[in-house]
């Protein structure tokens, strides 16, 4: 039913349809309508940290210890919640700096270091390989098993198979190609693959649903549940429920804690999909608590199908690692068994296409461009190098898939899947201090982080992986028992007399130990350099600026033409003119052969490149065709002050942008008022020339007549200068009126501040004018109390006042037949009294609609459909006096009746009763 | 996640919940071959602090000013 | 037979002043003191030109001169402006809404009675 032919058949087609997913997404990719772009996917993007280890291991690993494989999957939950601020930070940086993998990421941060950058890649691969050959053994493993379905037998020993006819060969030959169609089917090698993604999200699904249709297999329908299976576990003495290890105690469940938090976000691939891969910060919202729920939900089932596995399979061959596929084999579940294949299938893939990829690209990046770079500066490499950087990405994946089944061939049975896995969880958790205190810790250094690396390396190294290989036959057992040499204080496995631990927790302790010691040691024997300085605080800091500061922090001499002829080298032509082309865009400007050489242009191809070939090797290559000068560590670290400084300042803005809003609202009505204010003061403007060219006409037409014509008779003559003299008169009149109001409006007017009795004053006002009246023939009438009215104020002023009330009135009143009525009245308001002075004509009177503005400048009388009469200023004066001496004066008009002009004043003395008794020269300050 | 502070900052408090619930001598008191509806206490004690966590971390997350 | 024209402005000064001109120049003069009474001049007096102030009282010269450009019997009366409003925007309204020439206050008479003259002439012509 399920022959070798027809297992093959159903692989490649779950192959073909995650291919399809793949070429799907990309297409979408490519019309900008992504598919990854979405909380969940990214979510289950992550869920690529359960492999084929989590599929098939921990159910082995449950049958002999318990709960104690727990932590690979606690820990992650755990640091889950810390992304907020870690995976946040690892994400904007590797945003800002284009960064394309956890190599370029450490070397990025480290001054753009490429030895760092190789180092961190020799360990990744090297800690990987071993991963990988586990993924390669569970597939070919499960292959193998489902081939002889229905029968459930004994593993035959692999290394008997031929190279050839080994099916762990195949798979890893099939899955080279696949990752290459996956990783490096674009033409252009951008750090992004959006079809591998969904790819593994789909296959995260996959994995979970497997797992769980087996799970609830198991426990519901093979048994009555948990607590039934629980029961008969117990009963046949299986049921291990102690959470610590008889031997160490809870040490290793905390260090295997430990272990799983960091190489959940150490190991390459999952930089690679946290980090590299990331389309948005906001996913990492829901990766937060749906990974933790996903690692949730795998687990539920690993311990009743580990109980239940051995249970039925007590004293048979069948290993436990493969229970999820044995037991649904064992009940004759063709289907499920099929589903377990693929899921597991799933799982191993997933790891395989996403770590290949990730490590292709640091081998790529950080191991073989630095040497062609070299190579390079002496012979000119070819025009393309977009073919050249997929071919050896292509090339890495091939040769790290080999290796992979290389050591699987070589050591694979030595262990079980889970120490596998934790051997390389226990190698890529040196890049951890690396990674995590150079991204709160400035003072970390390249030479600091090397030595670091190299520490903890070599101790992985001699603790844990040379015992391996004595495991496995390679060297002499007597080097684990007594030390190299014979010394025993250097054994591998009880290092320094450490003793009492398993090797893991081990390994980790003195790995840790001397990789943050060698680190902060050697980061403090030096300060930083530049370069160093520059990317610590960029890192450190990233959360405090919006944007990369990068851009500030180049000075030298480039080339546009140059620079956009190195992208499209690595780039290809089509991919790099479009990113400049949408630079210069950005910038505003159309073409990008004109945008500047400055350093955002440079900062933009550096990190544009950086996306291909990584960072440090795209500084070389900018290096190479730009000049720089050298920036001094102060003027670095002045220049980010600066851009921090300018960070709060915005943020503090941001917190206050309601009020901002709020000012930025107020801000707009002063603005319309000063406008307004402008518009006032421009028609003041226009209004001054006009009523000063009027005069000025006259006076220049009669002067040029009298100047041409000396002949004019005498008469004439003098009519004409007459008009010459009283125009000139009426100049001088505008000038000083206007002076006078810029005088008042300026408030640098004097004021003198003394007794001024209103009758007295009406009386001298009437006699000033009296001439204007008898001219027109018309008749004044005053109507004043008999005794003193007093107000505290400035006599010459409120003279003139009155005078230019009096005189508006005798030009308004009709001719011949005028009257005018002035009177003065007290009157109680306010609890205050106050003298009300009027000036009443019988003239055509005001129209309403120009009562309110005819005390503005240049507003007066009769709007459209009459001449002003005079300057225009009078009465805008009039006001500015009035109200300066604490009083108030409007008109009222009943056209058209005349109108009435009505000045109240403040009274000081003479029967007030508020102010009865004060003193008129300490009357109080009205202004 | 950008610009919520309050919502990494309550993270922060999960995670050492989470510390505190699963790495300390909090977890030997569970560690005990009772059991609970036919379940180890131990195995109920360690799920059910997964699942509170993963609960809390939604709660922050998803209430949590975006 | 004289060419006629009708001054029209409110400052007794200018019109006087422009008066003294054109008769100098041997035309026949009439004035108005506001826009609306020479609108009502225009039938009786039939002028060969008109010298029209912007500000005045009743209707200022724009809508003078509108008017007179909207009348089928005098729509091809030269009009020569005279205003003390010298504002680019406000010759560029005077002369888009059909005025022939724009004269700023203070003016220079022989300016003055050059720009009448070639509007006359241009009208003879």
């Amino acid at each position: 039913m399920l022959g070798p032919n027809l297992i093959v058949l159903y692989a490649l087609l779950y192959l073909g349809l995650l291919f399809a997913i793949a070429y799907w997404a990309d297409r979408r990719a490519d019309q900008q309508r992504s598919v990854i772009d979405s909380p969940t996917i990214y979510a289950l993007s992550l869920a690529v940290y359960c492999t084929a280890w989590t599929f098939y291991g921990s159910v082995g690993r449950a049958a002999s210890g318990g709960v104690g494989f727990l932590p690979v999957y606690l820990g992650p939950t755990l640091i889950a919640a810390l992304w907020g601020t870690l995976l946040l930070k690892m994400v904007r940086v590797s945003k800002t700096q284009r960064i394309t993998s956890i190599a370029d990421f450490i070397a990025s941060r480290y001054g753009k270091s490429q030895m760092l950058g190789g180092i961190v890649t020799v360990i990744a691969v090297l800690g990987v390989v071993p991963y990988i050959a586990l993924q390669l053994k569970a597939i070919a493993r499960s292959f193998t098993i489902l081939q002889s379905y229905p029968e459930v037998q004994g593993l035959q020993d692999v290394q008997t198979v031929p190279v050839l006819h080994d099916t762990a060969l195949h798979v890893a030959l099939v899955l080279a190609v696949f990752t290459i169609l996956f990783g490096t089917r674009h033409l252009d090698a951008s750090e992004r693959h959006e079809g591998m993604v969904a790819a593994i999200a789909f296959e995260s699904i996959v994995k979970l649903v497997a797992f769980l249709a087996v799970g609830m297999f198991v426990t519901f329908s093979l048994h009555d549940g948990f607590a039934d299976l629980f029961d008969k576990a117990e009963a046949a003495e299986l049921l291990n429920p102690f959470i610590a290890s008889p031997d160490s105690g809870y040490q290793d469940w905390f260090s295997l804690t430990l272990l799983a938090a960091l190489a959940v976000m150490m190991l390459p691939r999952q930089f690679q999909v946290a980090v590299v891969e990331n389309s948005s910060e906001h996913h990492l919202r829901r990766a937060v608590w749906m990974f933790p729920l996903y690692l949730l939900l795998i687990n539920v089932f690993v311990i009743p199908i580990a109980l239940a596995g051995q249970l039925e399979f007590a004293g048979s061959k069948v290993d436990a690692d493969t229970y999820v596929l044995t037991l649904p084999m064992l009940h004759q579940q063709g289907g499920l068994s099929l589903l377990a294949f693929i899921g597991g299938l799933s799982a191993a893939t997933g790891m395989v296409i996403v770590e290949t990829i990730a490590l292709s690209t640091m081998v790529c990046n950080d191991l073989v461009m630095p040497g062609l770079l070299r190579r390079w500066k002496h012979v000119p490499p070819s025009v393309d190098l977009s073919h050249l950087l997929l071919r050896i990405r292509r090339g890495a994946i091939v040769v790290i898939l080999l290796l992979g089944y290389l050591y699987f061939r070589l050591a694979g049975e030595a262990y079980a899947l889970v120490s596998i896995g934790l051997i390389s969880f226990s190698a890529v958790a040196q890049f951890a201090p690396a990674m995590i205190i150079g991204l709160y810790w400035r003072g970390g250094t390249r030479s600091g982080a090397l030595a670091g690396l190299i520490a903890g390396f070599g101790i992985w190294l001699y603790t844990l992986l040379l015992p391996s290989f004595a495991k496995s036959g390679w060297l002499p057992a007597g080097f684990l028992e007594h030390g190299p040499f014979g010394i025993a204080l250097l054994r591998p496995q009880e290092l320094f007399g450490l003793s009492g631990m398993n090797e893991i927790t081990h390994c980790l302790f003195w790995s840790m130990t001397f990789n943050i010691g060698a680190y902060l040691l050697f980061s403090m024997r030096q300060a930083p350099n530049v370069t160093e300085t520059t990317q610590a605080t960029l890192f450190v800091d990233i959360l405090k600026h919006e944007r990369p500061v990068g851009i500030a922090l180049w000075r030298g001499t480039a080339e546009v033409a140059e620079l956009q002829g190195l992208a499209e080298r690595f780039l290809g032509r089509e991919r790099s003119r479009l990113a400049f082309r949408r630079f210069a865009g950005e910038r505003g400007i159309d073409d990008p052969a004109m945008l500047p050489a400055d350093a955002e242009t440079v900062h933009f191809a550096e990190t544009l490149l950086a996306g291909a070939i990584g960072s440090a090797s795209a500084r070389v290559m900018v290096a190479s065709v730009t000049a720089e000068e050298a920036l001094g560590v102060d003027e670095v670290l002045h220049i980010l002050d600066e851009a921090s400084q300018i960070r709060a300042y915005s943020r503090e803005l941001e917190q206050k942008s309601a009020e901002l809003e709020a000012a930025t609202r107020d801000l707009k009505t002063a603005n319309e008022q000063l406008k307004e204010l402008d518009r006032v003061k421009d028609d003041f403007m226009s209004s001054v020339t006009h009523e000063l060219r009027t005069p000025l006409a006259s006076i220049r037409a009669f002067s040029e007549i009298l100047f041409d014509d000396p002949k004019i008779e005498l008469a004439e003559r003098k009519r004409f200068l007459g008009i010459v003299v009283s125009e000139t008169n009426r100049l001088s009149r505008l000038v000083n009126q206007v002076l006078d109001l810029a005088k008042i409006e300026s408030g640098h007017a004097d004021w003198k501040t003394e007794d001024v009795d209103l009758v007295q004053l009406v009386g001298q006002a009437t006699a000033a004018t009296e001439q204007l009246f008898s001219e027109r023939g018309a008749v004044v009438h005053c109507d004043v109390p008999p005794r003193p009215c007093v107000v505290a104020g400035d006599a010459d002023r409120l003279m003139q006042v009155l005078v230019n009330l009096l005189s508006n009135a005798a030009k308004f009143t009709p001719e011949g037949h005028g009257k005018v009525h002035v009177s003065i009245t007290e009157q109680d308001s306010a609890g205050s009294t106050a003298y009300r002075v009027s000036v009443s004509d019988n003239g055509p009177g005001i129209d309403p609609a120009d009562q309110a503005d005819i005390f503005d400048k240049f507003r007066q009388g009769g709007g459209g459909s009459q001449k002003p009469v005079g300057t225009g200023l009078g009465l805008p004066i009039s006001r500015r006096i009035i109200e300066h001496l604490g009083g108030t004066i409007r008109v009222e008009s009943g056209q058209p009746n005349g109108a009435t002009f009505t000045v109240m004043l403040p009274q000081t003395r003479g029967g007030g009763a508020a102010n009865g008794g004060s003193d008129a020269e300490e009357g109080p300050d009205r202004r | 996640m950008r610009g919520s502070l309050l919502t990494r900052q309550r993270l922060v408090g999960v995670f050492l919940i989470g510390v505190v619930l699963l790495l300390s001598p909090a977890l030997s008191l569970f560690d005990r071959a009772d059991e609970l509806a036919g379940i180890p206490l131990s195995y109920l004690y360690l799920f059910g602090v997964w699942l509170l966590l993963v609960v809390l971390a939604a709660v922050t997350v998803e209430s949590g000013d975006s | 037979m004289p060419k006629k024209v009708l001054i029209v402005d409110d400052e007794p000064n200018i019109v006087l002043s422009v008066e003294f001109l054109m008769k100098r120049e041997g035309y026949e003069v009439a004035t108005a003191g506001d826009g609306q009474k020479a609108l009502d001049m225009l039938p009786e007096v039939r002028p060969d030109l008109m010298i029209l102030d912007v500000m005045m009282p009743r209707k200022n010269g724009f809508e003078v001169c509108e008017a007179v450009r909207a009348d089928p019997q005098f729509g091809g009366l030269p009009i020569l402006m005279l205003s003390a409003k010298g504002r680019e925007a406000e010759m560029k309204k005077g002369l888009s809404l059909g005025a022939d020439a724009y004269v700023t206050k203070p003016f220079s008479t022989h300016d003055l009675v050059d720009r009448v003259g070639e509007l006359l002439a241009g009208r003879g012509a």
